[in-house]
């Protein structure tokens, strides 16, 4: 992004360091000012405290089911308790970590500053929704303290309507307010996007993180009402007995799977164009070369969030729908790949004569690029009508959409908040360590997923508390490949604390450009710019002549 | 639940990776399998060396000015230049999974062998047409095709057998299909495959396929009670159908003689095919379709028989003749609803 004074490329910019200056987090201290603050950054941290709290609880969850999956007998915990702790899982992992992880952190954060606005265009309805998710979790948490809930992270009826005699309905009631926090913050994203650009900066100037958010936005405003639709019928069949699931009342069992996966479907994009945005974002920096077909990867961002909301039968394809519905949804499962394709090639072609930095944030973006890719690749695999009728619900789903959400998602997550960890803090956290965990993680996730496509293949279920014998190589495997990445995820947990007391105070540690970088203060000041920045010329100004920080 | 007593051993596993073909159909499964893993796996390949190349070849430390772009010159011809291919695989990888869907899935002739297969929490239950069953065990024919009549008692389940590549929700409410041809006898594992409560993963059993006389002896061997047709006969008796329906009754009740497979008129004017879906609600749900020219006066038996019931009953039903003509009974005229 160049803005009318545009930076020297690749000096450390450390002499506006604000060592002693004003900036959002010293403006003022007291609790009080965190737990009502309005603005974007702080929110942003709130989130982020929040969230890795909820990462922390769902980690423990899947910590105890590979444990258990070590011996093919159930002996650990029994079944039911088995059943309440991949559902905690799930649940915890999609709707209050990786659903909210990006957008709300770093995406409450970066928007702004990336589009030259003061702050999002609703400020205290941001709040808000931070109060709600919240609120949401807290309900979730109730709803495990009083018992757990067994349903999955998918609800199936009649399953999770009439049979199950767990705290359904609490659960439930969790996801289902929480979604008001994804809609009002999609919602609040749109209008700052359509609203509070700065001068010059036309859509096709904004970094490709704001149309990825953007995109995020919009699936969220109009997906999350369905879920939340779907959710309150089952508290309707479950609590009042009215028919509308169960075919013993007179109702439809398949009804839900449609309801339900009309969202998830599009939902998933919501877990992974945030991703592509950051992945976006760090590649071109570290390669100091402008993102490859900016246009066909903006234009991607929305093709993906748009055609995603027609493929949702293709969790179906065993259920007993018309073979004519498997063949339209299994088409478009294959055509809404295609932009997804586009992505990973331009990534790949931005590195082309390049000068190619592999700092920690850039391995993790690179790591990204080649687990997304591996978990798009299988996506197709299961789009494939005959293919999906043995793998569907066997352990090659549960990689497939691992690779994608975490390998994909929670990496990006992870390289975007050290990208911007200066920025946010002033500090810079220790590079040795962020390479060793980039690459710890790169392995670690490698051994804990790979094993599980072959286990799919094998012909072993989803959700099993017990399994025949004969998988149990391939389940040492992939628990021992989840040690290794939880000390993935364990490190940044170390250092990145530990470089807000020990780390050097840098400004621009990346070179990067950008309006959150060239124009704002390092950390930026409680209303970001201290005048509005002015836009000329197209982002990711990138050279690969300059010599690098 | 005491159902730990009914859990069987597990099939013996062999295979680490690729279970065993044991049906035609495994055969080319695993061949549009190995295509895709082939294509996917070398795109994959591509991507990884030109990153890791690229990383080092354009690495920072390498000094000198780098070379002209020549991709970003020409930038929406190279788009197209991926664009393009990647559709065109993606159309093939769609076009061979439907061919095969089809070919396995969409039954061409009448199948031999029709089993019907109950689901409950957590268990199977499978019924031969001459009344054999058993449970967590399915004896089937090679060389035959066979088709399951799949149904649950509670919440949904799903059926699949790894050896056969075939896998089908199993819902209550509803019948579904599964058919196949096994090739090889031997004994495959069982599996739910669809997550239904605290024993899911218990849900697992065998298919042993043996040689067709060797079925027929197994058959033979078991102490089939009744045919299905036969203790539907029973029910239909029991239950007090026949009360109605057989014609001498003092409430007007059509013949049930070659219901199944007719088209009826329904009061509304709408025809419906009398399949076993419609079958089944006509005694579970009675006035959801109301034959032309009869009052609802039917009473539905939903809570007094199971699915096990249900199905003896259609299949007494499916034995009372084929299709003869237009509904019998009265002329179709105004029914109040
Ligand atoms: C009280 C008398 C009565 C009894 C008892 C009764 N039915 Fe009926 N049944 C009717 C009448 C009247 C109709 C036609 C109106 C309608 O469709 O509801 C009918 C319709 C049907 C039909 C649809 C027939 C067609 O031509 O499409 C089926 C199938 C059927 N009954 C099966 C049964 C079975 C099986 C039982 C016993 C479990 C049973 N009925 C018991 C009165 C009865
Ligand atoms: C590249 C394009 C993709 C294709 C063609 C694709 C295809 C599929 C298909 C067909 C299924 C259903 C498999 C089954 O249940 O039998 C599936 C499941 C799933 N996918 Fe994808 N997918 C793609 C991308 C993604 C992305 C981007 C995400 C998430 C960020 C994702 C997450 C999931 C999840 C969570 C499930 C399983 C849900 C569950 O059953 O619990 N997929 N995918
Ligand atoms: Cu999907
Ligand atoms: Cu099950």
């Amino acid at each position: 992004m160049s803005t009318t004074a545009s930076p020297p490329l690749g000096r450390r910019l450390d002499t506006r360091a604000a060592a002693a200056g004003r900036n959002y987090l010293n403006e003022s201290t007291s609790l009080r000012s965190w737990l009502l603050t309005t603005d974007h950054k702080r929110i942003a941290w709130l989130y982020l405290a929040s969230i890795t709290f909820f990462f922390f609880i769902g980690s423990l969850a899947a910590l105890l089911i590979r444990l258990e999956l070590i011996t093919p007998a159930g002996d650990l915990v029994d079944s039911d308790t088995y059943n309440k702790l991949f559902s905690l899982h799930g649940i915890i992992m999609v709707w209050f970590f990786l659903v909210p992880s990006i957008p709300t952190t770093l995406g409450n954060f970066l928007l702004p500053l990336m589009i030259g606005a003061r702050d999002v265009a609703f400020p205290r309805l941001n709040l808000l929704s931070w109060y709600i998710y919240t609120l949401g979790g807290l309900f979730t948490l109730t709803a495990t303290l009083a018992g757990g809930v067994d349903t999955g992270w998918t609800f199936y009826t009649p399953y999770s309507s009439m049979f199950s005699n767990t705290a359904v309905v609490m659960a439930a009631t969790g996801v289902f307010v929480v979604g008001f926090s994804s809609i009002l913050t999609g919602l609040n994203f749109m209008v700052t996007v359509h609203k509070l650009r700065a001068p010059g900066l036309t859509w096709f100037r904004l970094p490709i993180m704001v149309w990825t958010l953007y995109a995020t936005s919009l699936i969220m405003v109009l997906a999350t009402p369905v879920l939340s639709i779907s959710l309150l019928l089952i508290v309707l069949e479950r609590v009042f007995g009215i028919g509308i699931f169960d075919p013993a009342l007179g109702g439809d069992p398949l009804l839900f799977q449609h309801l339900f996966w009309f969202y998830s479907h599009p939902a998933v994009y919501i877990m992974i164009l945030p991703g592509m945005g950051v992945v976006s974002e760090i590649i071109p920096c570290f390669a100091r070369r402008p993102l490859f077909g900016y246009r066909a990867v903006a234009l991607a961002s929305l093709g993906i969030a748009l055609f995603g909301f027609l493929v949702w039968g293709h969790h179906m394809f065993v259920s007993g729908q018309s073979l004519y519905a498997g063949a339209v949804f299994s088409l478009f499962s294959f055509l809404v790949a295609v932009p997804s394709a586009i992505k990973v090639f331009n990534w790949t072609a931005t590195l082309y004569q390049g000068r190619i930095h592999l700092t920690g944030p850039m391995l993790y973006a690179l790591s990204f690029v080649g687990l997304f890719t591996l978990g798009g690749l299988t996506g197709l695999f299961l789009a494939t009508l005959a293919l999906d009728v043995h793998l569907h619900d066997t352990y090659f789903v549960t990689a497939h959409f691992h690779y994608i959400m975490v390998g994909g998602m929670v990496t990006a997550y992870f390289g975007g908040l050290q990208f911007w960890w200066p920025k946010m803090t002033g500090r810079m956290y220790s590079e040795i360590w962020a390479v060793i965990a980039a690459i710890t993680l790169f392995i670690g996730f490698n051994l804990t997923f790979f094993p599980q496509y072959l286990l799919g293949i094998a012909g072993m279920p989803r959700r099993y508390h017990s399994y025949p014998e004969a998988f149990q190589l391939l389940h040492v495997a992939s628990s021992a490949g989840a040690v290794l990445l939880a000390v993935g995820y364990l490190l940044p947990a170390i250092y990145l604390p530990a470089s807000l007391r020990w780390g050097r105070r840098v400004d621009n540690p990346w070179g990067a450009l950008g309006l959150e970088w060239t124009a704002a203060d390092t950390p930026p000041i409680k209303h970001n710019f201290h005048q509005t920045p002015v836009v000329t010329g197209p982002p990711y100004g990138y050279r690969n002549d300059a010599e690098p920080a | 639940m005491t159902a730990a007593s009914s859990f069987l051993r597990d099939a013996p596993i062999e295979h680490v990776i690729v279970p065993p073909q044991a049906s035609e159909l495994a055969a080319r499964y695993d061949g549009l399998l190995a295509i895709l893993t082939v294509i996917c796996g070398a795109v994959l390949l591509l991507i990884t060396v030109l990153i890791v190349v690229q990383a080092v070849r354009f690495r920072a430390r390498g000094g000198g000015p780098r070379g002209y772009d020549r991709l970003r010159a020409r930038h929406w011809w190279v788009e197209a230049a991926w664009t393009l291919p990647t559709l065109i695989i993606f159309l093939g990888f769609f076009a061979g999974g439907l061919a095969l869907y089809l070919a396995a899935f969409e039954p061409t002739q009448a199948p031999a062998l029709t089993i019907n297969v109950i689901g409950k929490q957590w268990m199977w239950k499978a019924e031969h047409p001459n009344g054999a069953r058993e449970i967590n065990e399915l004896h089937v024919p090679a060389g035959v095709d066979v088709q399951l009549r799949l149904t649950s008692q509670d919440v949904i389940h799903s059926f699949f057998v790894p050896a056969l590549r075939v896998k089908r929700d199993v819902l209550p409410g509803r019948y579904t299909t599964l058919g196949f041809n096994a090739t090889r006898p031997g004994i495959y594992s069982l599996f739910c495959a669809e997550y239904c409560g605290t024993d899911h993963s218990r849900m697992r059993g065998r298919v042993v396929v043996l040689e067709e006389a060797a079925y027929a002896d197994w058959l033979s061997r078991q102490d089939a009670a009744a045919t299905p047709a036969a203790a539907g006969a029973v029910l239909f008796r029991s239950l007090g159908c026949s009360g109605c329906h057989a014609g001498d009754g003092p409430v007007a009740a059509p013949s049930l003689a070659g219901v199944y497979g007719r088209r009826v008129p329904l009061a509304d004017g709408r025809f419906v095919l009398a399949d076993e879906a419609y079958l089944r609600d006509s005694i579970l749900l009675p006035r959801k379709h109301v034959v032309a020219g009869f009052a609802p006066v039917m009473p539905s038996y939903a809570g007094q028989v199971d699915e096990a019931e249900l199905l003896h009953l259609i299949a007494y039903l499916q034995s009372l003749g084929a299709p003869t003509g237009p509904a019998a009974g009265p002329a179709p005229e105004e029914v109040a609803p």
